[in-house]
């Protein structure tokens, strides 16, 4: 019971897979404009971890090892694609606008991390219970970096107005830059910099050091 | 038990049983959401329409919205006149369905469309259907607004979309892209509402009477009726924009029709 709750707590902060691990940066950056769409491609990556991990680690035992990350990527892409058609038929236009990167979860770090370094090693249930935990971890970022994006972007939260527009008769001037790519990488770097600053032990120690000056200490001529 | 795994035999068996499994899964999943999906579809291409006649209302049922405003007419191109009960049973023939008719399936059954040459094929479509389904707003035979279906190649892909135009068969209300592939941020900023605003109010025919409406490539002159600004950075899909609205308008699409309508209504 203990471990379940050590993998399900341990990848939010400690092991973030986003923050610590900079896994899924691409998706971070593409789907969280807005935090409808981020929401459901949380709940989609959390699904797909969590059913693949424990398939994998169900026949974990039986995949042949010349052969393990095609089965892996077989299960994954096989999940994908069937919430990729839930989508389709029941949330047509999330699925639009989420377009390729419903599909892209196959390709995503931290599904294929977790399949080849967790669920490859533990048994189903607590390789079920690690992917949910990822996918928390990472539904925590992109739910926050989305929070922020559509908030101070276009002034609404899942689509009600919260902060009113100077467009719309408001007095909100939103930041353009924060609907661009680019801005995602801004937040989640503030993002690592608060964590590091909380939890010290994250911060690698070097692992060499560069001399005030190699020339003159006798280095290459 | 790994040195087993290994064997060629073993390798052989996960392998082909995984994939039988997962098949199966995958089209269980496709086979039994397909109803709710081609649903889906038909909305968006009924929700496509209204947008393009400046009729949706967003939060609103799109069938309803659709049944309530719309009228759906089957048009033959070639004489430019509403289809007859013979050519309803020619279509029905075929396998297409009247009330939610497929162009894009009809295009390529030889029975009810035909291959187009070089010289004609002015929006690289390659065939040309025999029906198409129009969309009309307004009272009894009184034509509010039409709405054509238009289809042509861009950068990379086909573009699918709808023309809406005003009841003097000129002014254009509307244009609207459903289904493309051009690139995002370029070619794909044809589902820009900036750029798709600068259509309403342009005049398809010029003073003669000649298919004028043109995207032009550095800026419409001002006030010019025939003239839509190109997208920047986009000047093939622009071009494609601008050929599949001719071809549509001109006499392989609904030209004669337009004329027909517009006799009709003068």
């Amino acid at each position: 019971m203990s471990e379940i709750k050590k993998v399900l707590t341990e990848p939010l902060f400690g092991k973030n897979p986003i923050a610590v691990q900079i896994l899924g940066i691409c998706s971070a950056l593409a789907v969280t404009t807005s935090l409808k769409v981020t929401l459901v491609m949380c709940i989609a990556l959390t699904l797909v971890t969590a059913c693949s991990s424990a398939g994998i680690a169900l026949i974990r035992n039986h995949i042949p090892n010349s052969i393990r990350i095609i089965v892996q990527m077989i299960i994954i892409a096989s999940l994908v694609i069937v919430v990729d058609q839930i989508l389709k038929a029941y949330a047509y236009d999330v699925s639009k606008q989420l377009s390729v990167f419903v599909g892209l979860i196959i390709t995503n770090c931290i599904v294929m991390g977790r399949a080849e370094a967790f669920a490859m090693k533990n048994g189903p249930v607590l390789s079920f219970f690690d992917g949910i935990g990822n996918g928390l971890g990472y539904s925590l970022m992109l739910i926050s970096v989305g929070t922020v994006r559509e908030l101070f972007g276009s002034g609404k939260l899942l689509g009600f107005e919260i902060l009113p527009l100077v467009k719309d008769g408001g007095w909100y001037v939103p930041n353009g830059l924060l609907l661009l790519p680019p801005s995602a990488f801004f937040i989640i770097a503030l993002f690592i910099w608060a964590l590091r600053t909380w939890k010290k032990e994250l911060v690698e120690h070097h692992e060499f050091k560069i001399l005030p000056n190699t020339e003159k200490s006798g280095g290459h001529h | 038990m790994s040195a087993n795994n290994d064997s060629i035999q073993k390798t052989l068996t996960v392998a082909i049983l995984l994939c039988l499994i997962c098949a199966v899964f995958v089209a269980g999943a496709a086979v039994g959401l397909r109803k709710e999906q081609a649903e889906n579809k038909a909305n968006d291409k009924r929700a496509a329409v209204l947008q393009a006649a400046g009729l949706y209302e967003a939060g609103k049922p799109v069938a309803a919205q659709f049944d309530a405003k719309i009228k759906t007419r089957i048009v033959n191109l070639a004489e430019g006149r509403f289809a007859n009960d013979d050519e309803l049973a020619e279509i029905r023939a075929a396998g297409l369905n009247v009330d939610n008719f497929d162009q894009k399936k009809s295009s390529k059954i030889p029975a009810v469309s035909r291959e187009l040459s070089g010289e004609e094929d002015k929006a690289s479509i390659k065939r040309l259907e025999k029906f198409a389904a129009v969309f009309i707003v307004g009272d009894g035979d009184k034509i509010e607004k039409i709405i054509l279906p238009v289809h042509g190649y861009g950068l990379w892909s086909t573009l699918y979309g709808f023309l809406a135009l005003q009841g003097d068969m000129n002014t254009v209300v509307g244009l609207g892209f459903y289904s493309h592939a051009e690139t995002p941020g370029l070619g794909g900023e044809v589902d820009n509402p900036k750029w798709k605003s600068l259509w309403v109010g342009k005049h398809i025919f010029n003073d003669k009477g000649d298919v004028a409406l043109t995207v032009v490539k550095g800026g419409a002159a001002e006030g010019n009726l025939n003239q839509v600004d190109g997208l920047s950075g986009a000047t093939l899909t622009s071009r494609g924009v601008n050929n599949l609205v001719q071809f549509w308008v001109g006499n392989l699409g609904f030209g004669k029709l337009i004329d027909n309508l517009k006799a009709q209504g003068a």
